[in-house]
């Protein structure tokens, strides 16, 4: 017997725990299958690529902050390097190394919150989300010792940063990078074999290779996929090229693979961390820059590798104070360009997951 | 459907680390009873300013991303600038600390401590005998003027920023001790020259 159906429209969002803030999709359903889907943002949408235009270069590193706000610091990293690049400003050796260090950590708790959320997502409700958010505020507060923020960190300044570690810092994160690498065991434990995890996980939302390359994707997404891509290693920047790691990648490109290429990233992360603690040269914090930045007519294009994937300022400077164009290549907005092509076939509840496991932030994709 | 070998193990597992987690140490806070410890840096949520050494540059309005901090400057009859209003609009602020880092002077405006505007007022409304109790209409902390209210070395000793001779007697965890005591140190270098 065959019933007949008709398709149906529903809307998930913009306010839905599990869209990650402001975001709407609007499903086609046939039953319980999603047959289309249009995801409709723009909700928080506050104007920061022409709000940027606006101000002198120094102002905009708060603007950066507020762009993905679970990795203000590698977002910090970005922008400075692209007006680096710009003004030709030597960043002393000290300070590479003290960007490295809060980039690293900074990926590790931005990881911390995804991997929280998703498992929030497909139904685990609190228990590891707390668990993760115990050790994020680890993280938060040795940020919070480097630069007194808990989220908008504000704290790298151009050719350098804008204050030294204090001397309570590095015993703190040698301890913490001591108890690391037993809590992710503790999550690996927790979570990566429960039957539930499995089976809400395995061959859920494959992104194929192909897609995910012409989708340009980046970060975990795309290494979920197979694809062994990483800033860090293919073009190197700051000082990485000095650390030792490996890029971890997924077989499938599912749901799991998304989620086990971050928890690994986690482990490189401390991997990277111990290294950058031993090499930790003495010198200056912060290098020669003049204090009102004017470059010489110009653009540029600098990437670093987020949390979330390939994070790109392109910046157009006319000899000003101020920008000419300031835009913003953020890996959220770009990775959700191959949700539609995951989502299709799947059930309601299957979308959490796949949407969970692309980690957004909708800071970012609405700037 | 997962293979049924796995059935039930990630129940028992999941239990155990949580039973193991019943031994360890707690991390919440009972706030306000317990206060977090702060860091020396901390950007709290005062900005303060020091009428003393500020020489009405107005390095600090320039370099506010969100204007927050509106200055009157006029020149005095010794032609010397002087400051005739300040005004930082705590609701625009967003407490980046980029006025601090441009002051001249280091030490003429700082971000305080503080990071709870919340204050008991009715402390002693339970054992005060004076009758002047709520229960009689009024409540001896409530009308009060706010010029008592404002925080004094009695009430509350504001941050190290503002007196920078207290700043070695403040827990370590408190503030930005180090924008204070540099901006000293410059000062004094100054004045031996
Ligand atoms: S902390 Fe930042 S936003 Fe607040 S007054 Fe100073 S410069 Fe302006
Ligand atoms: S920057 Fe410092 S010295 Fe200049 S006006 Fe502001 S508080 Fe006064």
């Amino acid at each position: 017997m065959t019933l007949k159906t008709d398709h149906y429209v529903i809307n998930i969002g913009p306010q839905h725990p599990s869209t990650h803030g402001v975001f709407r999709l609007r499903l086609t359903l046939d039953g319980e299958v999603i047959i289309d889907v249009e995801p409709i943002f723009g909700y928080l949408h506050r104007g920061m690529e022409k709000l940027a235009e606006s101000r002198n270069y120094t102002k905009n590193i708060p603007l950066t902050d507020r762009l993905d706000y679970l990795s203000s610091m590698i977002n910090n990293q970005a922008y400075c390097m692209a007006v680096e690049d710009l003004m030709k400003i030597e960043v002393p050796e000290r300070a590479q190394y003290i960007r490295v260090i809060m980039a690293e950590l900074q990926r590790i708790s931005a990881h911390l919150a995804g991997v929280g959320f998703f498992l929030n997502d497909i139904g685990a409700f609190m228990t590891p989300m707390l668990y993760m958010f115990r050790e994020r505020e680890k993280i938060v507060e040795l940020f919070d010792m480097v630069c007194g923020q808990r989220l908008n960190y504000n704290y790298m300044r151009f050719g350098g940063v804008a204050m030294d570690l204090p001397e309570e810092f590095l015993p703190a994160l040698k301890k913490l990078l001591n108890e690391m690498p037993g809590f992710i065991n503790e999550y690996d434990q927790l979570i990566t074999t429960n039957e539930i995890v499995l089976a809400r996980c395995k061959g859920v939302g494959v992104l194929p290779r192909e897609l995910a390359i012409n989708a340009a994707t980046a970060g975990p997404v795309l290494r979920g996929s197979g694809i062994e891509w990483d800033l860090r290693k293919k073009r190197p920047y700051s000082v990485y090229d000095r650390f030792q790691f490996d890029i971890p990648t997924g077989e499938n490109g599912d749901t799991y693979d998304r989620y086990m290429v971050r928890l690994e990233e986690m482990r490189q992360s401390v991997r990277i961390l111990k290294q950058a603690v031993e090499q930790l040269p003495d010198g200056e914090y912060i290098g020669k820059a003049p204090k009102l930045i004017r470059p010489p007519a110009g653009e540029t294009y600098t990437a670093v590798e987020g949390a979330k994937g390939e994070l790109g300022f392109y910046v157009v400077a006319d000899g000003s104070e101020n920008a000419y164009r300031w835009h913003v290549r953020a890996p959220s907005l770009i990775n959700l360009t191959a949700l539609r092509e995951m989502v299709i076939g799947w059930k309601v509840a299957d979308l959490m997951a796949i949407f969970g496991s692309i980690d957004i932030v909708m800071g970012e994709v609405d700037r | 459907m997962p293979p049924l070998k796995h059935f039930g193990e990630g129940l028992l597992r999941g239990l155990k680390i949580t039973a193991r987690h019943l031994g360890r140490k707690w991390i919440t806070v009972q706030y306000p009873e317990q206060k977090l410890t702060m860091s020396r840096r901390v950007r709290g949520t005062d900005i303060i300013w020091d009428r003393e050494s500020c020489i009405s540059c107005r390095a600090c309005e320039r370099a506010c991303p969100v204007g927050a901090i509106k200055m009157e400057v006029s020149r005095g009859e010794d032609k010397k600038l002087k400051t005739d209003d300040i005004t930082v609009d705590l609701g625009l602020c967003i407490f980046c600390g980029l006025c601090i880092e441009s002051c001249p002077t280091g030490v003429s405006i700082y971000i305080g401590y503080n990071y709870a505007n919340t204050t008991y007022r009715c402390t002693h409304c339970a054992t005060d005998k004076s009758g002047t109790s709520p229960s009689n209409g009024h409540c001896g902390e409530l009308i009060r003027s706010n010029d008592e209210l404002l925080p004094n070395d009695a009430v509350r000793p504001r941050s190290g920023y503002y007196r920078p001779e207290r700043a070695g007697e403040l827990p370590p965890q408190t503030l930005l001790v180090y924008q204070t005591t540099y901006g000293e140190d410059r000062r004094r270098k100054k004045e031996s020259r």
